[in-house]
Parts: structure tokens; sequence; C-alpha cells
């Protein structure tokens, strides 16, 4: 490859511009009381590309995610967004900042439809006061029906149409995962992240989700930094990989890279220590 | 119209006005339960606190007087001075919101994470906590509150009955106006609740926290911001039902009767408490009508928990609770 990866920005072989550096984290060391869930790691987001996390289970992968989306406090290191440095924050600061998530584990609002839900992506948009909304007029109508377009656009972009008004505790697994998806989405984050987009999907669904965080990322220009434990898909997916172990950062670089990393490839196949 | 039928068209009547003044109370309870999980056992005292301040403030007694004057030996009692009943209220409402953020910053922020059974412990904690505070802060006497709403027999009511059946029926003011508050104030929670940015933060809090903090919205801020709500309603509660029989500490125990209400309308809905509250208050007076006599009478004490209890054995979820379902 010839593309200079040092340059303030690129074109990748297929086209899409990667800027510069969006998210940075530095020497981050987070501890469980004795227990070290991640020693010094240090990687970067670039603006537009497609960032992956892997490793083996119990490797620091969601605890790192949850750093960067401030559920988690690192004990040392620093967080840089945007070019400066991130002082404490609460995980609902950090997401006003323009950063989103989703969960391993499906977190939605399930008494609510399926609409109502991403419109929640977009509490951050809407600036009417109380008063305002309590006439519906003048801004607040404005603003409704703004986000309600947003909203709709995320829709069909997820092809979700036909459950919109559906309560989502209705709802079956891989479905749930598309509409936290767009809920995430809705906010027009500049830096999304996705833990374990793929997790317990069948071949038909997996293939599914692969195409719109694509999709997402060529469409919207999405920054999206996702977790994944399943290595095939995610070299598909990604521009650059960390690779994680034991709380250590083992490998960083272009799926080619790491796919030739020995410490990866021992990682993952395990090795013998005769 | 034979005069029996008569008789329990007019108890129908009063006990749908009972019933509303239940349906007041029960409603603070659902608010908070919706929102954070939490049945808050100390409703009942936020209603009695609400009042007492109401009529602290209006009628210009200095607050904790009493043991001012037992650590100092003086003998105040009173600014010398009445509060209109406007300025008085919205005194009154400050207070409350100053009591939820009081609750959220030293109880509920300290309790993230715990199971309910703990937050029900430290609610019950409150309530006897504001058992002892509320009367040191304003006296342990019976208070009169009077906002100057209308009381008494409506004579409306009484002559137009007359004139159709030839019987008037006795329906107090106070009881329609607490009918028309009730409806505007159940109005405008739903409303809020709907179509609101804040209402709609307050259902995603009230569903999955994580959740609701990765979409941006503070829990801390939700979680005053529904205490106050079920503060302000504590104080309407308070003013109904503080005009009708006077305020004072037992009045507390008035949240008892909200069980009953909860049981049958849903812990989880707002229209749930409001007709819950209508078929007990409606229940009690047909039942101490009809069948009373029989058994000797005072069948309003325990009427409510039977039908209650009858109600938790064939829909334990309530007329509108959410249904409770696990998925295996």
């Amino acid at each position: 490859m010839t593309t200079d990866m040092n340059a303030d920005s690129y074109v990748t072989e297929d086209g899409r511009t990667i800027g510069p550096v969006v998210m940075d984290l530095k020497n981050i060391t987070l501890r469980f009381g004795g227990v070290v869930a991640i020693k010094d790691i240090s990687f970067d987001i670039r603006e537009g590309e497609i960032r992956a996390i892997i490793g083996p289970n119990g490797a620091g992968k969601s605890s790192m995610l949850n750093v960067i989306s401030g559920f988690y406090k690192p004990q040392e290191g620093e967080v840089w967004f945007r070019g400066s440095k991130r002082p404490q924050m609460r995980p609902y600061q950090v997401a006003r900042q323009g950063l989103a998530r989703t969960f391993q584990n499906i977190a939605l609002f399930d008494g609510m439809t399926v609409l109502d839900n991403i419109m929640t992506g977009r509490l951050n948009k809407m600036n009417s006061n109380l008063l305002q909304q309590a006439i519906w007029k003048g801004k607040a109508e404005k603003e409704e029906l703004e986000n309600r377009e947003a909203c709709e656009k995320v829709i069909d972009f997820l092809e979700i149409q036909h459950i919109r008004k559906t309560p989502v505790g209705r709802l079956p697994y891989g479905l749930k995962k598309r509409v936290e998806l767009a809920r995430a989405l809705a906010a027009e984050p500049s830096l999304l992240l996705l833990d374990e987009p793929m997790a317990g999907m069948n071949v038909e669904e997996k293939e599914d989700m692969s195409r719109f965080i694509l999709d997402m990322n060529d469409e919207f220009g999405t920054t999206i930094a996702l977790i994944e434990h399943d290595m095939g898909v995610v070299m598909d997916l990604s521009d650059r990989v960390v690779v994680m172990d034991y709380g250590k950062k083992i490998g960083d670089g272009t799926p080619d890279e790491v796919r030739n990393n020995q410490d990866v490839i021992d990682a993952y196949l395990g090795v013998s220590h005769d | 119209m034979p005069e029996q039928l008569l008789f329990a068209m007019e108890v129908t009547l009063n006990g749908l006005m009972a019933g509303v003044l239940y349906a007041l109370v029960a409603l603070g309870f659902v608010l908070i339960f919706k929102a954070s999980g939490i049945f808050n056992f100390a409703q009942g005292m936020l209603v009695v606190f609400a009042a007492m301040t109401l009529v602290g403030v209006q009628t210009g007694q200095i607050p904790f007087a009493h043991l001012i004057n037992t650590i100092f030996g003086t003998k105040i009692h009173h600014f010398g001075w009445t509060v209109p009943t406007i300025l008085a209220i919205i005194v009154a409402g400050a207070a409350m919101v100053f009591v939820a953020w009081i609750i959220e910053k030293y109880i509920l922020q300290h309790l993230i994470g715990q199971p309910d059974i703990i937050l029900f412990m430290a609610t019950i904690g409150m309530w006897y906590f504001m058992h002892g505070f509320a009367p040191l802060m304003w006296g342990s006497e019976v208070m009169k509150l009077d906002v100057g709403l209308a009381q008494g027999i409506n004579e409306t009511i009484d002559t137009t009955t007359y004139n159709w059946f030839g019987y008037g029926f006795f329906i107090d003011n106070l009881d329609i106006v607490a009918a028309i508050v009730a409806a505007l104030l159940v109005t405008a929670l739903v409303l809020f609740s709907q179509y609101t940015k804040q209402g709609r933060a307050l259902r995603a809090v009230a569903d999955d926290h994580s959740a609701a903090l990765s979409v941006g919205i503070s829990l801390r801020f939700i979680w005053v911001l529904v205490w106050s709500i079920a503060g302000f309603v504590a104080l309407v509660a308070g003013i109904m039902w503080g005009s009708k029989s006077g305020v004072q500490i037992s009045l507390a125990e008035v949240a008892l009767k909200a069980l009953p209400v909860l049981m049958l309308g849903g812990f989880t809905s707002i229209p749930g408490a409001i007709i819950g509250g209508l078929i007990i208050g409606v229940g009690e007076q047909l039942f101490e009508f009809a069948i009373g006599p029989l058994v000797g009478g005072a069948t309003q004490a325990w009427f409510a928990y039977v039908l209650a209890l009858v109600f938790l054995i064939f829909r334990p979820q309530g007329l509108f609770g959410e249904k409770i379902i696990e998925r295996v």
C-alpha cells in the first residue's frame, strides 16, 4: 500500500476520505480494585474511518468502549476529543458532545414504539423551552417536524419502516439491534460506538448489519468504532484494527498488517510455551 | 323514583368525589414508581409536609419556632404578617422542589444501582424522618387550611335535583373543585409526558437507565424533576385534604388508602390511579350504604383493602398496569 497514513487526511482505495484524528486515547489504564482491565493503551480514531477493536473474550474491549463513552473513568491516561483534552465527564455529557453508542446487551426503551425510541436519539437537538412546547407553536413545532423528518430518514435507511409503530418490547432480537443502531444514528454523532453489533446474529442478519455499517459510513460519513470478536467480519469492514488481549494492546494497523502480526496469531490460535 | 335509588345515586356521586381525593394521592406514587421504580412510602408525608408548609407560610408562622424558643428562651411564634394565598402556594411549591433536590442529593444519589427493596426501605426512613421533622418545623397542633376554596353544600345541585326528583342531593363544593383540579392536573401531566422533551426523557429514564444516559439524558436532573412533580402533586392533594379536614400529621395515613387504589389501577398507570381512586371511592360508599347496616357499619375501614386483595389474586398487575411477562 502506498498511501501515507500519517498525513492529515488521505483517500482510501475505495475512494473515501479519511480525515484527521477525532478521538485520541493516551496511555489509558483502568482498574477494578486489584484487577487491571486495561493496561496503558493508546490509539486514535480518525474522522470518517471504521475502526475496530478486537480481541478474545475478557480482553477489555467493552471496558475500552465504556471509557470512551464516559461510563467508566480510567485511573490513568487522557482522552482527547477533537483536539482538546476531555475533562472528567458523566456519560450524558459525553453523549451531548456528539458520541452515540449501542450496547452489547441492547439497551432500548421497551415501553416505547420504535419511532419514539429513535426520537429519543434527538433529544439533544431540541432547544425549545417548556413554554414553547406547551403552546406547540413556532420553534417547538418546527423542531419537532425537523426531528421527525430526520428520524424517518434513518428509519428508511435501516429498512425498519414496517415496524415503526411497534412497541420495541415485542420485537425479535435482530430487529432490536437494528432499532438501537437507528437511535444512535439519529443523533448524527461525530463518533459512533458499536458494542458487538453482530453478537448473537445468524449469518443473514450479520450480512445485513455489515452492509448497514458500511453504508452509514459511506453515505453519512459517520466515524465508527466497533467491537467484535468475529475476526472475519471485522477484517472485511474496517480500515484499521486495534487488537487487545488481557487488557494490553498487542496489535494496531490495517487488517492485513494485523492478520500477519505474530502476537495476534498467538493470541487467537494459542501458542505453546515450551 | 323510589327513595332508596335516589339515596344510592347521591352516595355514588359522593363516592366519586371522595375517590378523586384518593386518586390525587395515588398519582404521586405512580409518578415516582414509573420514573424510577421506587415505591415511595413517604408520599403521604410529602402531602402533609406540603400542606403544613403552605399553612405555615400563609399565616406567617416562624419555622422551628418551638425549637428556637427552647434553645434561646425566646417567645416567638409569628412574623406578624400573613402572606397572600397565591404567593404562599408558590413558596410551598418551591419548598417541595427543594425537598426533591435534597432527597436526590443526599439519599438517591448514594443508592444508585441498589436493589429496589433498599430504595423502598430508604423511603420508609424518609417517612419517619419527616414525621418528626414536619411538626418540629411547624408545630404539632391541627392547622386550619383555608385557601379560599368554596365549601359547603352546592345550592345549584341541591335545588336542581330537588326540582327533578323531589329530593335534593348533598354535594360538597370542595369536592367539585377537587374533581376539576384533579382533571386539569392529570391532563397537564399526560400532555407533559407525551409531548415535551422533558417528558420524553422522563419516560426514557423510566425504561432503561443506561440507554437514557447514552442519548444524553442526565439521570439526576430527571430524578429531581420527577420528585418535584410528585411534590407538587402532593401539594395539590394536601390543599384538598387539608381544606376538608384540617392539617395534622395523621393526615399522612390517608396515603395508606392509596395502596388499594394502586393495586386496583396498577402501579404504572396515571389513568389507572384515577380510575382506581374512583372505584374505591364509589365502592366503599355504596358498600357502606348497602351492606354496612347489616354488619354493624364502619366498612370503610376495610372494604378497600379487601377489594385490593381480590384484585391481587385475579389481576396482580392491576386494571391498567403493564402486564408482567417473564421470558424464560
